[in-house]
């Protein structure tokens, strides 16, 4: 894979042909915040929190799809990118009913890091207030929609990592939600393994075990990412 | 010099954040020294003065009362802080705009979730009527300075009034000061 030499934040980097813009920074230590990206899962690019600017363009893109080339310059931490991700997570926190008190992972929750990473004090937008309710069907977990950032990480890890494809993405717009199997009560969902993969890749609270309490709920992303690894590197497989 | 005029408010919260204030112990001794406490919950002052230096206000604005003491406030206050999730988000008290309007709130309450003579309250000029939205306080008036946390740690309260103690505006960054929850 031939070579390829960029500048990110006036860095002189070289990345490998296929890496993306955000691997190729955080092999430099240059962190871009990052929501719906999960290590070890297929990228999506849903969240935009990874926006940056490349030279000679006037779009900005989101730096977990767009890969490198030779001699690009991109910016990541520009005003107008910071003035943009804290609106997105801003967003985030208006249209759900994300309520840190009372959430099990209070403490351990990614839109949490984010909002305190950015800054963000109070909310500038109108909260919507969602109707949305709480599935705790399953005998060992539960999922909550008003916690939902709809990064489809649980869609993911379950199709791509246990290979049961129980998650999907239902609705439209303020509507979209997840759904188990045809929009069936989780613990009506017959093709659930209750391997818990989902519960560690949700960056929030709104997969959850059940029984946990407020701040509780803690999720392990090495799991996920040393099954993924070790899959790759056909670690399994007998020679 | 004369002594910073110092309020606390009680609004739609749940008197935690108050709580937390009382939290900062033998501290209390020293802010005692330092300012004048001229409305609280802590004191009985039934009046909010016309000229108070900082107001901490704690809880959202969920009823009539709220609506109209968040004005007087604003009005006679220098410094006003939103004190707690509850006057920064909504918070838990917030949770109740999910029913839609206050009629649907008292409902829930007072006839579905009823065990005995299901009735809403309808006497006049004794509970304030709710309004149909919980507010957080910045949406209602201009807020000076937010101090997230449910509630905020002692720590984070007297960060915030050593600050203004100085005459300097506090600055709140990171896990330790702006976190909510």
């Amino acid at each position: 894979m031939a070579v390829k030499t960029l500048k990110i934040d006036d860095q002189l980097i070289s990345a490998r042909g296929d890496e993306t813009i955000l691997e190729a920074a955080a092999a430099s230590g240059i962190h871009i915040p990052t929501l719906c990206n999960l290590q070890g899962v297929s990228l999506w690019g849903a969240c935009r929190l990874c926006l940056v600017e490349v030279s000679g363009s006037s779009k900005l893109v989101a730096a977990c799809v767009t890969p490198v080339a030779e001699g690009m310059v991109v910016q990541t931490q520009t005003k107008r990118l910071k003035h943009y991700r804290r609106m997105i997570v801003e967003l985030l926190f208006a249209e759900g009913n994300h309520i840190c008190s009372v959430c099990v992972s209070n403490h351990h929750c990614e839109l949490q890091d984010l909002a305190i990473e950015m800054g963000i004090d109070h909310v500038r937008f109108t909260y919507q207030f969602p109707d949305r309710s709480v599935d705790i069907s399953h005998p060992q977990f539960g999922v909550d929609h008003n916690r939902c950032v709809l990064c489809t990480r649980c869609i993911r890890v379950c199709d791509e990592i246990e290979g049961a494809h129980t998650w999907d993405m239902a609705g439209r717009g303020r509507n979209s939600r997840v759904i188990t199997d045809l929009n069936q009560p989780w613990g009506e969902a017959e093709s659930c393994t209750a391997c818990g993969k989902c519960v560690n890749a949700c960056p929030t609270g709104a997969i959850f075990r059940r029984g946990s309490t407020v701040a509780e709920m803690e999720h392990d992303r090495s799991q996920l990412e040393f099954i993924s690894t070790a899959r790759t590197r056909r670690e399994w497989v007998q020679k | 010099m004369a002594k910073l005029k110092l309020a606390t408010v009680w609004l739609g919260g749940c008197s935690g954040c108050h709580m937390s204030f009382l939290d900062l112990d033998e501290w209390l001794f020293e802010l005692a020294h330092q300012v004048d406490l001229v409305y609280s919950p802590f004191m009985d002052a039934k009046q909010y003065p016309q000229e108070v230096d900082v107001a901490l206000v704690e809880g959202a604005i969920a009823n009539t009362d709220h609506w109209e003491m968040i004005h007087q406030v604003r009005d006679c206050t220098q410094y006003l802080i939103a004190f707690g999730d509850c006057a920064v988000t909504g918070n838990v008290t917030a949770l109740r705009n999910i029913l839609g309007t206050a009629e649907g709130v008292l409902e829930r309450s007072y006839i579905n979730l009823a065990d005995l003579v299901p009735q809403i309250p309808a006497e006049e000029a004794i509970v304030p009527p709710l309004l149909d939205w919980v507010k957080p306080v910045h949406t209602v008036v201009p807020v000076d300075l937010y101090l997230p946390g449910c509630p905020p740690s002692p720590s984070r309260i007297k960060f915030v009034l050593e600050a203004l103690l100085q005459g300097k505006r506090p600055q709140l960054e990171g896990r330790d000061q702006i976190k909510f929850g």
